[in-house]
C-alpha cells in the first residue's frame, strides 16, 4: 500500500486499522463477580485454645520450625505438652477427614514441642511494662496460659498455687507415661521465665483480701475440679474404696496410694482409664474397669480406651457395683435400650478385688468464690461472662471450674480469652465483639486437586514392653514425617498460591501479584463464568451477584 | 535440527505428596514444577477481550498451547487459523486478541496453507520460525481431513492442534464426526427411538496421524494442564508433523454451567472416556493412568445434551457409553494397578 498527501491507503472493505481486542471490555457481560475471600478453617474453629493451625503447619510445610513454633505460642505456651495429652478437637474438624484422613495435627504439634524445647528457644520478655499487677489463682493449665499471655501484654503476675508444684491436672492427674514431667517442667520454666512470680503452697482462701494486702488490680482464677465425686455404696468390709483424683496424685508424689491387688475402677470416662492404667504400673496385676454404659456410649477418649484394652485392662460394660465386700464386689448387669441408657436388671456376678477405686467425676471446690458471693453453696461451676468475667468486676475464671468441655485445651483458651479482657478491662476499654466467620466446609472444597497421602501416625511402645513402668507411650514423627504430615494440609478457605484461578481463566482475567501477594481480578474482562471458584481448590474465591 | 526428547516437571513423582502436588497450575512447595500458566510473565497470546463464551474451554485451550508453543521458540511463532469460534471469537474485524503473528485460512485449509507457510520459511532459511495450525474438530477432523492427512504424509515442519468440543459450535451446534453417540445436537435431536447421535459412527483422528507414522502425536485434556503444556513442549522440540487433540468443554453446546468447565473435562478424562496418550512414529509411548473408580455417569450428568440418557428407556445408552468408556480402559491399559 502507497501512502498519498500522508493519507494511508487501505483496500475497500478493510478501511479500519488492526486494533487490540482489548478494546473490548468483557467485563460488561458478567452478571456474577468472583471475589477472594479468606474464610476461618475449621481446625482453627475446632481447637478450644483457638490456635492458627493451618498458618503454623504452613510454616512446617516449608520445614520452618522456628517460625511454626512462633505461630502456635501466640495462643498455646505449652505446644510440648499439648501435642501429648490434647484429645485434639482439631483433628476431628479437619476437611481431611473426609478423604484420606486427618492431618495429624497433634503429633505434628508435639514434634515442633519437642524440638522448641531441644532447641531452647524461649519466649521474649514483654517491652514495656504496664505497672498493673494480676493475681492469678491456681497454676494447672487456665491459670500458666493467663499468666504467659497477661505478662506477654506487660502485666506483672503472681501465681498462687495451693500445691507444691505448678500444673495442675497436668501434674497431679494426667498419669506421666502420657505426659513426661520433664516436658511439663521446661514448659512450665519457659513460661516463669517471662518474669512471673510464683508462690506454691499457698492456697488463697479470701481474695478480696489478698488483693487488698498486695495491691492487685485484676484476678484470674482457675482452681479446677479437685473435688471427687462420690456414690454411696453397700460396704461393710475391709477393702479400701479410694478416689480416682486422690490415688493418681499420690503415686505421682510418692505418697500411699493405698491401691493393691486386683484394683476394681468404676467409672467410664478418662479418669478411670487413666486410674486403671496406672493400677496396672504399680500392681502388677490386671484391674477391672466397671463402666454402666456399653463401650460404644463411654466417654472416654477411644484412643486411651484401645491402649487400655490392648495392656490388659478388663472392661466390666454394662455393669455396675452393688456391694464391696471383703476380698470382692458384687457387680450388678445392666442392660442398654435402643439410646444406650443403661437399666438395671437384677442379675449379679462377683469378682475379685484388691481395693475399689471410685472415678466417677470431680466437682470444683468453690470456697472462694463463695465468700465473694458469685457462687452459693450448692453451685459446681461458676458462671462467667463471654469475656470470662464473673459477677464481680474485675474478678475472671476459667478452666474446668466455669462450664465447658473440661480439657486442657478449654482451660488454655480461656486463659488466653481473660487475659485479652483482662488487659481491656484495666485500661478500661470495652469487650471485643466476636467476628462471624464462614467457616471453610468441605462442601467448599475441590479435592480433585489433593492427591491421597498415606498419614503418619505416631509410634507407639507394644503393651507388653510399656506396663512395667511409666515410660513414654507414644513415640513421635521424625522431622521428615512432621513436613510430610503438614503438607497434607489443604489450607482450607485460605489462598495457598497455586495459581489455578490464574491459569484457568479463560479471559487472563486474574492478576498476579506476585509470591505472598496473591491474586487481583480485573473487572473489566472477567466474564463471571465463575470456573476460578469452581477450580479453586480451598474455596477462597466467592461468586457475587452483581448489581446494576 | 535434532529432535531431542525433553524432561518435563509434570512427569515427575517426587513433588506428588506435596499438598496438591503437580495437579494445581503451580505449587508453591515445589518452585521447580511451576507451569507456564503460572508465571506472572506468561505471554498471553490469546488476550482478553476476546468474545468466546463465558467458561469457554477452547480459548483457555488455545491460550495454554499457543503460549507454550511462544515460549518455546522465544516469540517465532507464526499461528495458522481455520474457521471456527477459535478464528472468529478472537478476531473480529478490526479487532484481534492474537499477541503473535496469525492468520485467518479458511474452514478445510488450515494444514494446507500451514504447510506453504513452513515451506516458505525453509526456503528463506529461517528454520528458526516455527508454524502451528490449529482449528476445530469440525474445521480439522471433517472438512480439514483432506490438507490434514497431506501435510502428515509429506511430514510438513508443521504442529497442528485440533481444539475439540466434539460439533461445529461457531455455526449452531451441529454434529461432527467427533460428537459422541447420544448426544444432542442440532442435527441430532433426541428424538425417537436412538435419540441424539447415533453411535458406531466417528473416528479417531489421533490414531488416523498414527497411521500415517509421523512423529509425534498426542492427546490432552484441558482439565490437566500440565500434561498439556509439556506435550506441546515436546512437540515443538520435534521437527516434521506432528498432531495434539485437546479435550475442550464447550458450555454453550454441551449445556454445561460456564464454571463447570474444567470440572466436566476433569469428569471425562477419570471415567475414561478421553484417554491421554502420546505416540511417536506411530507407536503408543505413553499413556496417563486413572484412578478406577469413576463411572460415565457422573460426567453426562452434568451436560443438558446427554439429559435423555437418564430418561427412563434410554438405559442402553447410558450401557454404551459406559462400555465405550470401559473399551477405552482396557484398550489403554488405563487403571492404575494398585
Ligand atoms: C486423670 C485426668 C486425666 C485427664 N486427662 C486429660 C487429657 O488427656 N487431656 C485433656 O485435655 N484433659 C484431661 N483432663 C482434664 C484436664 O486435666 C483439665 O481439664 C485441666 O487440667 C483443667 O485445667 P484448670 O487450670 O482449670 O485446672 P487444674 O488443672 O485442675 O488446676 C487447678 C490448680 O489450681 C490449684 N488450686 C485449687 N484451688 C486453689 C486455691 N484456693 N488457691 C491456690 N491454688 C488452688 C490446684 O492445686 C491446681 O494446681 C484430665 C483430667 C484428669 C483428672
Ligand atoms: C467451507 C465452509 N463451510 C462452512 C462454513 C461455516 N462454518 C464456520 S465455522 C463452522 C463450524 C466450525 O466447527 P469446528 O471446526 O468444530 O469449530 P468450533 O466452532 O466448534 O470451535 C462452520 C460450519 C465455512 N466457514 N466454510
Ligand atoms: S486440611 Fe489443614 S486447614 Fe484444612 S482443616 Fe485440616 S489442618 Fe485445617
Ligand atoms: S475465571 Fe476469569 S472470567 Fe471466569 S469468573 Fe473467574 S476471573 Fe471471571
Ligand atoms: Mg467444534
Amino acid at each position: 500500500m502507497t501512502a498519498i498527501e500522508g493519507q494511508q491507503l487501505i483496500p475497500f472493505a478493510t478501511t479500519l486499522e488492526p486494533g487490540t481486542s482489548r478494546d473490548n471490555k468483557t467485563g460488561s457481560w458478567r452478571n456474577l463477580r468472583p471475589e477472594y475471600v479468606q474464610n476461618l478453617p475449621p481446625c482453627n474453629d475446632s481447637c478450644p485454645a483457638g490456635e492458627n493451625i493451618q498458618a503454623w503447619l504452613s510454616h512446617v510445610q516449608r520445614g520452618d520450625f522456628h517460625g511454626a513454633w512462633q505461630e502456635i505460642v501466640k495462643n498455646n505456651p505449652l505446644p510440648a505438652t499439648m501435642g501429648r495429652v490434647c484429645y485434639h478437637p482439631c483433628q476431628s474438624g479437619c476437611n481431611r477427614k473426609m478423604t484420606d484422613g486427618s492431618v495429624q495435627i497433634n503429633a505434628t504439634e508435639k514434634y515442633i514441642g519437642d524440638r522448641a524445647l531441644e532447641q531452647g528457644w524461649q519466649f521474649e520478655p514483654p517491652e514495656k511494662p504496664t505497672g498493673n499487677r494480676v493475681l492469678v489463682i491456681g497454676g494447672g493449665p487456665g491459670g500458666l496460659s493467663a499468666a504467659y499471655h497477661l505478662r506477654r501484654a506487660g502485666h506483672t503476675v503472681t501465681i498462687f498455687e495451693g500445691m507444691p508444684a505448678l500444673g495442675g491436672m497436668l501434674r497431679y492427674g494426667i498419669p506421666s507415661y502420657r505426659l513426661p514431667r520433664e516436658i511439663l517442667d521446661a514448659e512450665i520454666d519457659r513460661i516463669l521465665a517471662m518474669g512471673i512470680e510464683v508462690r506454691t503452697n499457698t492456697r488463697v482462701h479470701d481474695i478480696k483480701q489478698v488483693m487488698r494486702s498486695e495491691g492487685f488490680h485484676a484476678v484470674f482464677t482457675a482452681v479446677g475440679n479437685w473435688l471427687p465425686n462420690r456414690v454411696d455404696v453397700v460396704s461393710k468390709a475391709k477393702t479400701p474404696v479410694l478416689d480416682g483424683i486422690d490415688v493418681l496424685r499420690k503415686v505421682e508424689t510418692g505418697e500411699d496410694h493405698g491401691m493393691k491387688g486386683s484394683v476394681v475402677v468404676w467409672g467410664g470416662g478418662n479418669t478411670a482409664v487413666d486410674v486403671a492404667r496406672v493400677a496396672l504400673r504399680v500392681t502388677g496385676e490386671r484391674p477391672k474397669l466397671i463402666l454402666r454404659r456399653d463401650m460404644e456410649h463411654m466417654r472416654a477418649h477411644p484412643e486411651e480406651v484401645q491402649d487400655a484394652l490392648d495392656e490388659g485392662v478388663q472392661f466390666f460394660n454394662l455393669h455396675t457395683i452393688h456391694e464391696v465386700r471383703d476380698g470382692e464386689v458384687v457387680l450388678e448387669r445392666m442392660q442398654a435400650d435402643d439410646r444406650g441408657r443403661p437399666f438395671p436388671t437384677g442379675r449379679y456376678v462377683t469378682v475379685a478385688a484388691g481395693s475399689v477405686v471410685m472415678a466417677l467425676g470431680q466437682s470444683a471446690e468453690l470456697g472462694v468464690m463463695e465468700k465473694m458471693g458469685i457462687t452459693q453453696s450448692g453451685d459446681w461451676e461458676v458462671p462467667v461472662s463471654p469475656g470470662m468475667m464473673t459477677s464481680v468486676p474485675g474478678i475472671f475464671a476459667g478452666g474446668d471450674m466455669v462450664p465447658s468441655i473440661r480439657t486442657v485445651t478449654a482451660a488454655i483458651g480461656h486463659g488466653k480469652k481473660a487475659a485479652r479482657n483482662i488487659d481491656l478491662w484495666l485500661n478500661d476499654q470495652p469487650v471485643s465483639e466476636r467476628r462471624e466467620r464462614t467457616i471453610a466446609t468441605f462442601e467448599r472444597m475441590n479435592t480433585a486437586y489433593y492427591p491421597d497421602v498415606e498419614t503418619n501416625h505416631r509410634p507407639k511402645f507394644e503393651a507388653g514392653e510399656r506396663i512395667y513402668d511409666f515410660r513414654e507411650v507414644k513415640g513421635g514423627l521424625t522431622e521428615q514425617q512432621a513436613i510430610q504430615e503438614a503438607q497434607r494440609c489443604m489450607s482450607c478457605g485460605n489462598c495457598m498460591e497455586c495459581d489455578n484461578c490464574y491459569g484457568f481463566c479463560p479471559d487472563n482475567a486474574i492478576i498476579k501479584l506476585g509470591a505472598g501477594e496473591g491474586f487481583k481480578i480485573d473487572y473489566d474482562y472477567c466474564k463471571g463464568c465463575g470456573i476460578c471458584a469452581t477450580e479453586c481448590p480451598l474455596g477462597a474465591l466467592d461468586m457475587v451477584m452483581e448489581t446494576i | 535440527m535434532q529432535s531431542q526428547i525433553l524432561h518435563f516437571p509434570a512427569k515427575e513423582a517426587m513433588i506428588i505428596g506435596q499438598q496438591t502436588g503437580d495437579r494445581t497450575i503451580s505449587n508453591r512447595l515445589a518452585d521447580t514444577a511451576d507451569s507456564l500458566q503460572g508465571a506472572a510473565e506468561r505471554s498471553n497470546a490469546l488476550d482478553s477481550g476476546h468474545r468466546a463464551c463465558q467458561g469457554c474451554g477452547e480459548a483457555l485451550g488455545a491460550r495454554h498451547a499457543i503460549d507454550t508453543a511462544l515460549d518455546t521458540t522465544d516469540g517465532e511463532l507464526v499461528v495458522v487459523n481455520a474457521t471456527g469460534c477459535l478464528e472468529v471469537f478472537s478476531t473480529p474485524y478490526p479487532q484481534s486478541a492474537w499477541r503473535t503473528p496469525w492468520i485467518h485460512s479458511l474452514f478445510g485449509n488450515a494444514a494446507a496453507v500451514a504447510s506453504g507457510v513452513a515451506q516458505s520459511f525453509r526456503i528463506q532459511g529461517k528454520e528458526n520460525v516455527r508454524v502451528i495450525a490449529q482449528g476445530g474438530d469440525g474445521g480439522t477432523t471433517d472438512i480439514g481431513m483432506g490438507c490434514l492427512s497431506g501435510m502428515f504424509e509429506r511430514n510438513e515442519d508443521v504442529l497442528y492442534i485440533c481444539y475439540n468440543n466434539e460439533a461445529y459450535m461457531n455455526t449452531g451446534v451441529q454434529r461432527s464426526s467427533q460428537t459422541p453417540g447420544a448426544a444432542r445436537t442440532a442435527t441430532t435431536m433426541p428424538v425417537g427411538e436412538h435419540p441424539g447421535n447415533r453411535f458406531g459412527t466417528g473416528k479417531s483422528v489421533p490414531k488416523i496421524a498414527m497411521a500415517h507414522g509421523i512423529p509425534y502425536v498426542a492427546t490432552a485434556n484441558i482439565a490437566n494442564p500440565r500434561d498439556l503444556e509439556a506435550k506441546v513442549r515436546k512437540a515443538m522440540s520435534i521437527r516434521g508433523a506432528r498432531y495434539i487433540e485437546v479435550f475442550v468443554p464447550c458450555p454453550l453446546g454441551w449445556g454445561t454451567a460456564s464454571c463447570d468447565t474444567i470440572k466436566v473435562a476433569r469428569q471425562a478424562l477419570n471415567c475414561g472416556l478421553t484417554p491421554l496418550y502420546e505416540a511417536e512414529y506411530g507407536e503408543i509411548t505413553a499413556v496417563n493412568k486413572i484412578a478406577p473408580s469413576e463411572t460415565v455417569g457422573a460426567y453426562l450428568k452434568s451436560q443438558r445434551r446427554f439429559a435423555h440418557v437418564f430418561k427412563r428407556g434410554n438405559e442402553h445408552q447410558l450401557e454404551a457409553i459406559q462400555a465405550i468408556a470401559d473399551a477405552n480402559i482396557r484398550a489403554f491399559d488405563l487403571v492404575e494397578s494398585k
